[in-house]
């Protein structure tokens, strides 16, 4: 890349990573921890339960959606579970009825997102603060209110035996290691995709207008128009993830386009550190681990999951990898 | 009298321009002409209504009546950020910089215009560093080449301003509009500012709000005086001191600043 022959000019104004990784827009701390998740990713599967992983990436990447949103744009949607939901049902769908090979499937979540993005964002995007988060809401009541009542997504049954397919029409996905690898690559494309817009000139955009609307503004930005493609872009990535989370299932139902699905990515993103790269991926494991191993405790779960989540509020207001960030002097 | 008139028409021009708040006129039928090329001066007492105007002629507030044209378009009805397009662009009263990005970044998003929109969120942020180049000029105009990898929220007062106007020139503005931009600053602080703007002055238009009378009578050609959001005198820097209503109308309210106009 014609990136790499530009680097030598004197001091550039982030200290850069390791050389391969650079390009990503890594800091050396950031560097070494993409190398500790890809080797979480290559060796994961082998010591842990592939499904229990894939649902953990499942929602690593949604988390990572909606930290792009509150994280560099600084907006708090709280109506995200619609486009998580309905990418899961709209994958379900296009696999299950339309026949669609499962990469189709995914994107068709995606596309999805990307058109209830474009409507939900058309119709919030130039509110502000609590307003936003409060039209988002009502847009996604709405939304899990049309799923409730609509024929194709099976009311309170949802969408139940989804083929996984094979991936090109050629790769048999049933068995769940293969489902893995394909679940872990598309977890780890909106990972860097999600990267790349935050290094990239329109990232830069959106970073000033977060720190300093009026000033951009005042640029010749239109804030609106940058923030617009932002959510876009996250509604687009939750998409994937639910498309994907409902091929690993076989199975879309109204709990992933219901409310609670909207706070919990909340959760993730602050118990891991918003506006960190690896912060909101970091909280999803920990809220999926604990909901898995805690599921005994039958109601409780939601309780000790409230205790935890009041405890690392007041105990670490950065999220987790925030905190450790902070400890180490460097960015996550 | 001002020594260079390039041209003597008016680049910006306002008519019956008012803006109330829930009845309270805040501005109220000002009439403003800027000559193109001139140093103008807004000035008046707290509250007179010097920011509200500014923010009405880059539409960052809608005028509740009358029109405003810059260089022969009406601009009435346009967003603040086709406003700044057109290359009327604005300082702010509180320091406006972006804190977290570094002082280079901070002029390279403003250079990062020159592209048009910025909407490609697939490639790579190094695509930028073409502009590092005129940045690091723009910082050094303005004495800043110290500080360039800093964040430019840990910059003393003073610097930010000098960051703000190094922005600002970054667009290479057909019109600088600067709200007090020596405010709060150090003697020493305030000569470098007001030498920088004399000097990026040239070849453009610059209408500014300045509490410093000192600065004013130094820089500005032409001085609109403002009072409880009425213009109350216009002329260059002799004719308005020596008008009496301006003289009471600085001692009604604040004789430190009144104090200024007998500056020698
Ligand atoms: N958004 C607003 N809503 C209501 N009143 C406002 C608003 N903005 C300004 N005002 C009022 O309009 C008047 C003019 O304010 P403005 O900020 O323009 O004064 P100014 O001349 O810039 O004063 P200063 O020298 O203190 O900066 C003030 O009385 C202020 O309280
Ligand atoms: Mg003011």
């Amino acid at each position: 890349m014609a990136a790499d022959s530009i680097t030598a000019t004197p001091e550039t104004s982030r200290v850069r990573g390791l050389p391969g990784l650079q390009a990503l827009g890594f800091n050396r701390a950031q560097s070494i921890a993409f190398l500790l998740l890809l080797a979480f990713l290559a060796i994961g599967p082998f010591f842990l339960y592939p499904v229990f992983l894939m649902k953990l990436l499942c929602f690593a990447l949604f988390a990572c959606a909606f930290n792009l949103l509150i994280g560099y744009v600084g907006l708090l949607s709280f109506g995200h579970a619609m486009f998580f939901g309905m990418g899961g049902y709209l994958a379900a769908h296009s696999a299950k009825v339309w026949g669609f090979t499962p990469e189709l499937a995914i994107l068709t979540g995606g596309a999805m997102g990307a058109l209830l993005g474009v409507i939900s964002g058309w119709l919030a995007i130039r509110r502000q603060g609590i307003y936003f988060a409060m039209i988002t809401l009502a847009l996604a009541q709405m939304v899990y209110f049309l799923c409730l009542q609509m024929r194709f997504t099976g009311g309170e049954d949802g969408i139940q035996g989804v083929p996984r397919g094979r991936l090109f029409g050629v790769f048999d996905l049933s068995a769940d290691l293969s489902m893995y690898w394909l679940v872990a690559a598309v977890f780890l494309i909106g990972f860097l995709l999600i990267n790349r817009v935050i290094h990239s000139p329109f990232g830069q955009v959106l970073t000033a207008i977060r720190e300093n609307e009026p000033r951009a503004i005042s640029l010749g930005y239109r804030a609106d128009d940058y923030k617009m493609l932002a959510f876009v872009l996250s509604a687009t990535l939750a998409g994937v993830a639910g498309g994907t989370k409902a091929l690993v299932f076989g199975i879309a139902t109204l709990t992933d386009v219901y409310w609670a699905m909207s706070g919990e990515v909340v959760l993730m993103t602050l118990l891991g550190g918003l506006g960190t790269v690896f912060g909101p991926a970091v909280g999803a494991a920990v809220i999926v681990t604990m909901q898995n191993y805690l599921a005994e405790f039958g109601a409780w779960v939601t309780v000790i999951q409230g205790g935890i989540f009041v405890i690392c509020v007041v105990a670490f207001r950065a999220g987790i990898v925030g905190e450790i960030a902070r400890w180490l002097r460097v960015r996550l | 009298m001002p020594d260079t008139i390039l041209d003597s028409g008016a680049i910006l021009e306002t008519a019956g321009l008012t803006k109330e708040f829930l009845g309270f006129v805040a501005v109220g039928d000002v009439s403003l002409k800027v000559r193109r090329g001139s140093i103008h001066g807004l000035i008046g007492p707290n509250g007179a209504g010097k920011t509200t105007c500014f923010n009405l002629l880059t539409k960052f507030l809608q005028p509740s009546r009358g029109t405003i044209h810059f260089d022969g378009r009406d601009i009435t009805r346009l967003k603040p950020a086709e406003v700044a397009r057109l290359g009327l662009v604005r300082s702010f009263q509180i320091s406006a910089v972006f804190p977290h990005l570094s002082v280079l970044e901070n002029v390279r998003v403003a250079l990062q215009r020159q592209r048009g929109g910025s909407f490609d969120f697939w490639r790579s942020d190094s695509v930028l560093r073409r502009y590092d180049d005129r940045a690091m000029e723009l910082l050094e105009d303005v004495g800043l080449i110290g500080f360039t990898h800093r964040p430019a929220g840990e910059l003393p007062y003073g610097r930010k301003r000098a960051l703000e106007i190094a922005t600002t020139l970054a667009l290479d503005p057909v019109m600088m509009l600067l709200d007090e931009p020596t405010a709060g600053m150090t003697a020493e602080d305030v000569d470098r500012v007001v030498s920088l703007i004399r000097r990026v002055a040239a070849g453009r238009t610059v209408l500014m709000v300045e509490h410093n009378l000192k600065v004013v009578e130094g820089l500005c050609d032409t001085i609109t005086v403002l009072t409880r959001g009425r213009v109350l005198a216009e002329g260059d820097y002799a004719t308005v001191s020596r008008n009496p209503e301006v003289v009471a109308a600085y001692l009604g309210t604040d004789p430190s600043i009144a104090g200024g106009t007998h500056h020698g």
